[in-house]
Parts: structure tokens; C-alpha cells; sequence
């Protein structure tokens, strides 16, 4: 192999990957939290809301799941427009985000809600509780300590998955690191940057859902003793 | 601007048998690395052990366009054009094959240890004893994950139209940007992906649901 490494021009543009990975934590938090605002709705819908409404979930979450995210982003980029409604690419890009990571968190969710024994319901109404009230302090608080783990995988494969979001040009990492590497003409060593990028970024939030578990809800083992 | 026509559709579903085609040959080399990787992750050497952990740890914590990324300009780097065919299927499958490793790994961890000693007690080496005893075990656990891997191997192929391989995605693109209808051309190359992945998706539940039925004490 007679290829020489050049980090160089990559360094260079440091600012601008810099830039790039803040917009992806940012698109990647905001997605997070608003997909997991949507699942508890959603779930509690699919869980606990009239038939028609139980469907209409299920078939969300099964047509979103057997469809690929960048078939998504397509939809939703360049459908809307057409329809009237004008995107940034950022804002496109946290819409297909929400909507596709929604989908997997609701049964995520629902899992956690099920898991939840039936005595807790019962209990909850036999005190007086009433439907909405039960969910909201008995239920979901036990339903979401039960999944903090997948919660955390799901919630890191959105944040990979925000990579693609770079086809329609939402300035992230990946669509930063495409603008350098068709400047530099080094796009092997933009690209083994960037990836870098994202496994400390997948590092650093792996770490955090387990901080969050251990504080938020007290590690298993602490609460066995 | 041109108007869709019959013949667009038949476009499309001509590009869905590369679709079919990538997955297939992404499924087959996933398989291979992934019971590499399987194997190295439980085997007795810890050398072994870490190497199997880090290959998982990186492609499981990278974005898989960046990985087809790198195959694909790693291969103009290191003087071996690869074109856009053949780094999908390669970055395809090294992907997989940390995914299929891990959920190898669980299956064969599921086998009880008496089976493997038992097998050491009749002097079976690793070859034989991995062949006959865990690996048939394993299989049972293993078919239901994996078959819903598919589905995700399925959907992912998508973003070989990224590095510019003409399959179904890119096909729609192109489509669109003749005709410029996203929800009609979008729509069907979705509803394609949905009758590629949803059997898979229903399959794997069901036999997922027959193994907790039959492993249950």
C-alpha cells in the first residue's frame, strides 16, 4: 500500500466538524425527547384507547417499521412541499426523525406497560384513582424504569441514524464531513474522522442512559439489597 | 415534466430484485462474518474474546453509511476500485455480521453448560462438540431474532442508492426527479418495502412466540 495519510487538510476544517457534531447531538436530543413525548401517547393509546384509535397506532407503527428511514426522509422532504408546506432541511430532517423513532419507542413503551403487573391498576383504582391518573403515577413510572435499557439502544441508533439525514442536506456530521471531503478530495481520512465522531458519540450517550438509569431509578442491584 | 406511466412501475419493480439480490448476498456474508464473530466471542481465548468485542462495539456504534462510506473510497485508497456493487455488499455484510454475531452469541451463551461438558466428557474436541451438540441448540434459539434482522438488513439496503447504486430507492429517486410526484413514487416504493419486510416481521413474531411456548418450565 503506497497511500500516504493526510490529516491535514482535515484538521483544517476542524470548525466545521465541530459545528457538524453539535447539530447532531442537537437534532439527536430534541428527536429523543419529543419521540419519546409521542410514544407515551401513543402508547397509552395502543395500551388503553378505544379500539379504532388501538389500530390506527398499530398500523402506524407497523408501516414505519417495515419501511426503510430513507424512504422517510423522501416522503416528508420532498411530499410536503407539495402540499403547501415549506421545510428547512433541518426541520424535515427532525420530523422524519420523530416520527420514525416514535414508532419503535411506542412498542418499546408498550412493552414497559405491560410488563407492569395487573394488581398495580386494580390497586391504583381501588384508592380512587381515576383511568388517566393511574397511567400517569402508577403506571408509566414502572413501565418506563422497565426499559431504560432498550429505551437507551433505541435512542443511540436514532442518533446513527441521523446520518442520513445528510442526503437532504441538514448540515450535521455526515453532510459536514461530505462538504470536506468533496473540498479536500481526502474523503477516507473526513470519513474515519467522523465515524470517530460518532462512537465517542455513541460512547458518551451509552454512558449517560446508564447514569440516568443508576440516579433516575436506582441501579437493580442497589434496590435488591 | 413527464407524466408516470405503466412503465415506471415496471422500472420500479425491476430495481426491486436488486434490492432482493444485495439483501441476499448481505444476508449470505453477513452470515459467514457473523458466525465468525460468534465463535471468537465465545471462545476459551480472551485475545479472541476482546477482538470479537471490538468489531461488535465499532459497527454496532458507527452509522452504517459511514462504514459504506469507508468501504467504498477505502477501496479506491488502497488501489482496489470497488465500485458501488461490490463495497454494498461488503459493507453490508460486515455490518450484519456484528449484528448476527451478537445475537449468535446470546443463542449459543443459551445452551446449557451441561450440554458442553457433557460433550467434553465424551471426548468430543471443539469442532465436533460446536457442530453437534451447540450449534444445532443454538439454531432453535437463534431463527426467530434473526429472521427479524432481516427486516433491518432489508430496509438498510435503501442506502446503497447513497453511494449511488441503482436499486429500488434509487430507482424511486430517479423516478421522482423526472416526474416529480413524492407521494405516488414514494408511496409505492414504500408499500415494496412493506410487502418485502412485513411477512418477515410477522414470521419472526410468531416463531418467536412458538419457542417462548416450548422452552417455557
Amino acid at each position: 500500500m503506497d497511500y500516504v495519510f493526510h490529516f491535514g487538510d482535515i484538521w483544517a476544517a476542524r470548525d466545521e466538524l465541530i459545528d457538524g457534531t453539535l447539530l447532531t447531538l442537537r437534532l439527536s436530543a430534541l428527536a429523543m425527547i419529543l419521540s419519546l413525548i409521542v410514544a407515551i401517547i401513543g402508547a397509552f393509546a395502543r395500551t388503553s384507547g378505544p379500539r379504532w384509535l388501538r389500530g390506527m397506532v398499530a398500523a402506524y407503527v407497523e408501516l414505519i417499521r417495515n419501511t426503510p428511514f430513507l424512504v422517510q426522509i423522501f416522503m416528508i422532504f420532498f411530499g410536503l412541499p407539495t402540499v403547501g408546506v415549506r421545510l428547512d432541511a433541518n426541520t424535515g430532517a427532525l420530523i422524519a426523525m420523530v416520527l420514525n423513532g416514535s414508532a419503535y419507542t411506542i412498542e418499546i413503551v408498550r412493552a414497559g406497560i405491560e410488563s407492569v403487573s395487573h394488581g398495580q391498576t386494580e390497586a391504583a383504582y381501588a384508592l380512587g384513582l381515576g383511568r388517566f391518573r393511574t397511567f400517569r403515577l402508577v403506571i408509566l413510572p414502572q413501565a418506563l424504569r422497565a426499559v431504560v435499557p432498550p429505551l437507551g439502544s433505541q435512542f443511540i441508533l436514532l442518533m446513527l441514524n441521523s446520518s442520513i439525514c445528510s442526503v437532504i442536506s441538514a448540515d450535521e456530521l455526515t453532510a459536514a464531513t461530505q462538504d470536506i471531503q468533496s473540498r479536500t478530495f481526502r474523503p477516507f481520512e473526513a470519513f474515519i474522522v467522523a465515524t470517530g465522531i460518532y462512537l465517542c458519540l455513541s460512547l458518551l450517550f451509552s454512558g449517560t442512559f446508564a447514569a440516568v438509569e443508576r440516579f433516575a431509578f436506582g441501579s437493580p442491584r442497589e434496590r435488591r439489597g | 415534466m413527464r407524466q408516470l406511466n405503466a412503465g415506471d412501475f415496471e422500472f420500479l419493480l425491476l430495481a426491486t430484485r436488486w434490492t432482493i439480490l444485495l439483501s441476499l448476498y448481505a444476508a449470505i456474508g453477513g452470515g459467514i462474518v457473523g458466525l465468525a464473530i460468534a465463535l471468537m466471542r465465545t471462545s476459551a481465548s480472551a485475545a479472541l474474546r476482546w477482538i470479537a468485542i471490538g468489531y461488535i462495539r465499532v459497527f454496532q456504534g458507527t452509522p452504517l453509511l459511514l462504514q459504506l462510506f469507508l468501504v467504498f473510497f477505502g477501496g479506491d485508497m488502497l488501489g482496489i476500485p470497488l465500485g458501488a456493487w461490490l463495497s454494498a455488499i461488503l459493507g453490508f455484510s460486515l455490518n450484519a455480521g456484528a449484528f448476527l454475531g451478537e445475537i449468535w452469541r446470546g443463542s449459543i451463551q443459551a445452551v446449557p453448560n451441561g450440554q458442553i461438558e457433557a460433550a467434553k466428557a465424551l471426548g468430543l474436541h471443539y469442532a465436533p462438540r460446536m457442530l453437534r451438540v451447540v450449534l444445532p441448540q443454538a439454531s432453535r434459539i437463534a431463527i426467530p431474532p434473526t429472521v427479524g434482522f432481516l427486516v433491518n438488513l432489508i430496509k438498510s439496503t435503501s442506502l446503497a442508492a447513497i453511494i449511488g447504486f441503482v436499486e429500488l430507492t434509487r430507482a424511486g429517486q430517479m423516478l421522482n426527479n423526472a416526474t416529480f410526484r413524492p407521494f405516488v413514487i414514494f408511496g409505492i416504493v414504500s408499500a415494496i418495502y412493506f410487502v418485502l419486510c412485513w411477512p418477515l416481521t410477522v414470521t419472526s413474531r410468531r416463531l418467536e412466540r412458538r419457542l417462548a411456548l416450548s422452552t417455557r418450565r
